[in-house]
């Protein structure tokens, strides 16, 4: 085997510092993952189409798959277990559960991120726009209405009443 | 009285309501352990070397170097495999079954017959190692003549895909009733089209993955995503062990739709964790998914409908050719529900049907959602379209009036015993369109197109179909549940849950289950075939009766009365007169006086034995699923685009017992089959797949569809428990017929072969043109 360039690189996973020795050229996916049991994050096409292994980097959803790891160094990750840090399920999760838009599940950690970062940047936002939103997360159960159906109720129930 | 009745008298708790799953709340909390989330110490990498030759002679396999690499403890060939066939028939069947049954080598042997056939495995310390060593098996191929289309491959002196066989050939059905020449003869209009399916992938999110282990009790354990917990046979006979050694447990699916019906990880993982008696991690990645996995077979239809002025029809005549690829998985069978269903939901008096499966070099098809009762729907429902446009009906008029009724024979000659929602279905989804919108702009036409179907849910008669569940009280009166039903994440274990909850009274929340584990749940079959909800929903209901009435008996003797009298709410035991007792006191006296808490029960499906379908005369399937799709598209004139405006997807689920599941299957499978319509192919070359990648292979997002609308009938008259239908399948057949009719609507564009492209429709409307002048 050849040596490779290893790196040691900090960062803070659902608001806890870690700090690890990678190869350089590991992507943020297999990290999280492989070395760090974070399987909360899916791995469904490792070519950045599908939206399953989505994760928060400084609250912007990216494709782990797509993102080496040393870029995460100094920066915040969260995952799909990140979005409850008190223990209590976050409302948008509650949203998911409570319109049907989780059949088979493996694209909600993507999807509830994806979700969850765009309606942050735009708290007023439509139908339209949330389809829009989470085109890049793809979703083979549900055929997406009940999946917009939660979206657009957390934003109307839970992000309008602030 | 029937459950149904019963339910009526004392009032619907939890079945019927759209309460949320049990899973669901794990899976947005993220405790849900897929297959390749599940690790052990020491675990070891396996991988699958695969042919890259479509059809190609093994001249030279050569693993010495690949073994002799440091930190890579297995390589495999054909020659380590202690049995390499893989029967890839129907577990549990009692009957023979012909051609249904077929076989499948675990590891190439001296031939290559498709582009990522496994020719060897490995298992090494981590995945570079074993991707180092894949790299380090030598393979060389001396390329043969392959075939690949499956016109060509009947074609006499084609290559042959298996040459112990005399022809490329693999099955054959046919249908005959009536005279279907002379009907056609004195047709007062006859209509005509040939039509072509094409090869798609399942494209489930989550791609194959397993772990594998051998306990400390010499059984061989395998934590796998499959739809299949009984493979667990399949993996013992390759390995020669007696079936009791091997154990499957199931996981909760990243989604299924029949890619994980096959034997996917587990033989191969068998053989590592076996071979090196160390756990072993499979994850297929995505371009081996796309690349190796059966897909849906590709289907070329001729159908010839004829018809009295009246709208009636007379006569139907049909040839099916449908494409193998390599190996038969289920091929035969699909084919049998294609041909059996070719009619569609009408009464057709005269049908021919010649159909035919042929083996190729190009990727093996088997079971998808549909299982080729969905390829002819496509056909069927276009040649019902031609029929009143040339007859000058209204296109649900004319499926009404030819609509098959309760009590009629389809042309298998297997009686309709329930009821036939077919106007129902269509009137309503036709309806539910609204009034029709105007084009968006100026170069836009907008077309409504409408496709009924009818989809078998359960197994064929002939496979004498079973399943088992097992319902027992704790003594704290919380209920668990044991059953061998794969969840693939359409709801299969907390409908379950949902049954018992309700007979037995108990809130959802004090409602438990464990599924999917071959060792310590009762067999419960293939989560395939949208059975489960008929055969583990009715073996649930059977036990949690039986579990019900034995905690009565016992109560009643507590509260000196009789059974029939009381309530069981979860907490108490009531009787009219306001007297109660508590469940766990109820539950205790049954322990002191030996009486169960816990209930076991089969539910035997329909049996019948195979029927000579030349002659007619019998049963094929237990049941069937109605539907009808109605859509509104708009077509570019200039380019050809399509878009789907509206969808409305209306079935008769016979009695939802999740009606949010069950809007959830009807709006997931409306929108796969839009996917199959408009942009969902394989692209093959000469059997080289040009589609190994979500980047290359397209399923709709969702700026590609419209939201369905899902309308729910409720008739009461399925075969499942409360008189449900399966949903599981019917949901993906109309789509692609119903937007072509639309698009023929909208520009008078006839559309015959999938996927539905804008550069063929653009084609067409400019030939169109130019015909015109």
């Amino acid at each position: 085997m050849k040596e490779r360039t290893r790196l040691s690189i900090s960062f803070e996973l659902n608001g806890s510092p870690r700090r690890i020795e990678v190869e350089a050229h590991r992507t943020l996916l297999s990290v999280l993952r492989d070395d760090l049991g974070t399987v909360d994050v899916k791995e469904g096409c490792d070519e950045g189409v599908c939206g399953t292994c989505t994760v928060l980097l400084d609250g912007r959803a990216v494709s782990s798959c797509l993102v080496l790891a040393p870029r995460v160094h100094g920066a915040r990750i969260t995952t799909l277990l990140g979005l409850s840090p008190d223990g209590r399920p976050h409302p948008l999760k509650e949203m998911f559960v409570r319109h049907g838009a989780v059949q088979c599940g493996f694209c909600t950690p993507g999807m509830v991120l994806t979700a969850y970062a765009f309606v942050r940047s735009h708290p007023q936002t439509t139908r339209q726009e949330l389809r829009k939103a989470l085109a890049g997360n793809l979703c083979r159960c549900t055929g997406y209405a009940k999946l917009l159906d939660a979206v657009e109720a957390y934003v109307r129930e839970v992000c309008s009443v602030r | 009285m029937s459950a149904r009745e019963v339910l009526e008298r004392v009032g619907w708790r939890v079945v019927g309501k759209p309460v949320p799953r049990h899973d669901a709340w794990d899976k947005v909390l993220a405790r849900t352990a897929y297959a390749a989330d599940w690790e052990m110490p020491g675990m070891l990498v396996g991988k699958v070397l695969r042919s890259l030759h479509p059809s190609a002679r093994i001249v030279r396999l050569d693993t010495e170097r690949a073994r002799s690499l440091p930190g890579v403890v297995a390589v495999l060939t054909a020659r380590d495999v202690p049995r390499n066939t893989l029967w890839t028939d129907v577990p549990g069947q009692t009957t023979e079954v012909g051609p249904l049954r077929a076989k499948v080598h675990v590891l190439a042997e001296e031939r290559v017959r498709y582009q990522g056939e496994p020719v060897a495995l490995v298992a090494a310390e981590s995945e570079e190692l074993a991707e180092e060593a894949l790299r380090a098996i030598e393979v060389e191929y001396d390329p043969v003549p392959g075939v690949f289309d499956p016109q060509e491959a009947l074609s006499p002196g084609a290559p042959l895909v298996h040459s112990d066989s005399k022809s490329n050939l693999l099955a054959r059905w046919t249908v005959r009733t009536g005279d279907v020449r002379g009907a056609l003869a004195r047709a007062d209009v006859v209509v005509e089209g040939t039509y072509r399916t094409q090869f798609v992938d399942h494209a489930y999110l989550e791609p194959e993955a397993g772990v594998a282990w051998v306990d400390s009790d010499g059984v061989l354990t395998i934590r796998v995503a499959t739809q299949v917990i009984e493979h667990f046979r399949d993996v013992a006979d390759v390995l020669g062990l007696p079936h009791n050694k091997v154990r499957v447990i199931g996981t909760y699916l990243g989604g299924g739709f029949g890619g994980k019906e096959d034997v996917t990880v587990e033989v191969f993982l068998g053989l590592l964790a076996w071979v090196t008696r160390r756990p072993v991690k499979m994850v297929w990645t995505r371009q081996e998914s796309l690349l190796a996995r059966p897909k849906r077979h590709p289907f070329v239809m001729r159908y010839r409908t004829g018809a009295l002025r009246t709208g009636e029809l007379v006569a139907q005549e049909v040839e099916l050719l449908a494409d193998a690829g390599a190996y038969a998985f289920l091929s035969a069978l699909v084919l049998l529900y294609a041909s059996t269903t070719a009619c569609g939901p009408y009464r057709v008096p005269n049908v021919a049907v010649d159909a035919q499966v042929v083996y190729t070099n190009n990727p093996p098809t088997s079971a998808m959602r549909g299982f080729g009762a969905m390829q002819v729907v496509f056909a069927y429902e276009q040649q019902m379209d031609r029929l009143a446009r040339e007859l000058g009906m209204d296109p649900v008029e004319l499926r009404v009036r030819n609509g098959l009724r309760k009590g009629d024979r389809l042309p298998i000659g297997q009686v309709l015993e329930t009821h036939v929602a077919l106007p129902e279905v269509a009137r309503r989804a036709w309806q539910a369109l609204g009034p029709a919108q105007p084009p968006s702009g100026p170069h836009l036409r907008v077309g409504r197109g409408l496709a009924c179907n009818l989809q078998p849910y359960g197994r064929i008669v002939w496979l004498h179909d079973w399943a088992s569940a097992w319902v027992g009280f704790e003594m704290d009166g919380s209920v668990l549940i044991r059953a061998g039903v794969p969840d693939v994440g359409a709801g299969q274990a907390s409908s379950l849950c949902q049954i018992a909850g309700e007979v037995l009274g108990v809130p959802l929340d004090r409602v438990s289950i464990h599924v999917s584990d071959s060792a310590l749940t009762p067999l419960a079959g293939t989560t395939t075939a949208t059975r489960q909800l008929m055969m583990s929903g009715n073996a649930v209901l059977r036990a949690a009766t039986e579990l019900r009435e034995h905690v009565l008996r016992v109560a009643a003797q507590l509260l000196e009365t009789t059974p029939v009298e009381l309530q069981l709410d979860g907490h108490e035991v009531r009787t009219p007169d306001g007297r109660c007792v508590s469940l766990v006191r109820v539950l205790r006296e049954c322990a002191r006086v030996g009486v169960p808490r816990s209930a076991f029960a089969t539910y035997h499906a329909p049996a019948g034995d195979p029927i000579d379908l030349d002659r007619g005369g019998g049963r094929v399937f237990p049941d069937f699923t109605y539907g009808a799709h109605a859509t509104e598209v708009e077509v570019d004139t200039e380019t050809g685009a399509i878009r789907v405006r509206r969808y409305v997807a209306c079935h008769d689920v016979g009695q939802a017992i999740n009606p949010q599941s069950v809007e959830g299957q009807i709006q997931g499978g409306a929108v796969m089959g839009i996917g199959y319509a408009l942009m969902e192919r394989v692209i093959l070359d000469a059997g080289n797949n040009q589609t190994t990648s979500f980047s290359t292979y397209l399923i709709p997002t969702s700026m590609d569809v419209p939201d369905v609308i899902p309308l729910v009938l409720e008739s009461g008259e399925g075969m499942g428990p409360f008189g449900a239908r399966g949903i599981g399948e019917p949901p993906v057949g109309p789509p692609a017929a119903a937007i072509a009719n639309a698009v023929y609507d909208a520009v008078g564009v006839r559309v015959t072969e999938l996927p539905i492209r804008s550069e063929a429709v653009a084609r067409a409307l400019y030939e169109l043109a130019g015909h015109n002048g």
